[in-house]
């Protein structure tokens, strides 16, 4: 049997590649349409990078899950970096303080079907995504 | 080079064949910049058929590309944005603004004569 498991330590620019190329082959198990498999991909491209600028290092897990007859993915990407202490700000769209573009976060909720974030000053982020397949 | 960049006549045609790390964005850059001085190129067409991902930072440097190819007197053309991609993208909030985009490689010369 294959795993329906993947986790993913983000170090470089190179593992934001293989996180969401990873991603993909795994949530193709799962009937999402080819705009729902890019939409995952690119939500995880988001949070692997903002590990990489923000945080330095982390993980991205993926799973295939199951629940009262809907089948989805669940995204979990956390790193032990520096936190951020005003969450609501994060997620405006423009809010950056690397001087990008500031939409990867509410992007990233726009994109999947739920989404929080946790986070902690000097202990790290932790953001939660799902996406269920539509039936 | 990961992304291999092809002169033909003015013109340099930069094609993306898999999927691209942020730093081979940057040296996709880097080498267009300097290509456009040293051909005396007046258009650039970037196909991204193969892309896997218009993310932000994909995004930032194709509007960056674009930018610096103006300065240096080149128009520069995006062809090839599979639908997937491009609906993600949306969905993202990212744009291209002042960016030409053609459907394919033809497409995108014709813009550029
Ligand atoms: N994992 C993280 N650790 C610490 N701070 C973070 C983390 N992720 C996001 N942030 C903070 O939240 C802000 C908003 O993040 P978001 O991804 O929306 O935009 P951005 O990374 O600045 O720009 P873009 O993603 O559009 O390139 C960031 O500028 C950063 O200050
Ligand atoms: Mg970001």
């Amino acid at each position: 049997m294959v795993d329906d498991q993947v986790s993913i330590p983000i170090l470089t620019d190179s593992d934001i590649v293989s996180a969401r190329q990873q991603a993909r082959e795994l949530a193709k198990r799962f009937s999402f349409s080819s705009s729902e498999l890019a939409g995952i991909a690119a939500a995880i491209s988001e949070l692997a990078r903002n590990i990489v600028s923000y945080a330095t290092q982390g993980t991205v897990n993926v799973s295939l899950i199951e629940e009262a007859n809907k089948k989805g993915i669940l995204v979990i990407v956390e790193d032990q970096g520096p936190g951020i202490s005003d969450i609501p700000l994060a997620m405006q769209d423009g809010y950056s303080t690397s001087n990008s573009l500031g939409l990867g976060l509410p992007g990233v909720k726009r994109l999947m079907d739920s989404f929080e974030i946790q986070s902690e000053i000097g202990k790290g982020t932790t953001v939660i995504v799902k996406k269920w397949v539509l039936r | 080079m990961k992304v291999p960049i092809l002169k033909q006549g003015n013109i340099l045609i930069a094609t993306i064949q898999s999927a691209l790390t942020d730093n081979d964005l940057l040296s996709l850059q880097d080498n267009l910049a300097h290509q456009v001085i040293q051909y005396r190129s007046q258009g650039v067409v970037i196909d991204i058929t193969e892309l896997d991902v218009m993310d932000s930072f994909a995004t930032r440097t194709l509007r960056n590309i674009a930018n610096i190819l103006k300065l240096r007197g080149a128009k520069t053309i995006i062809v090839g944005m599979q639908p997937d991609v491009a609906f993600a993208m949306v969905q993202l909030g990212l744009t291209l603004p002042d960016i030409k985009t053609a459907r394919d490689l033809d497409e995108g010369l014709t813009l550029l004569k």
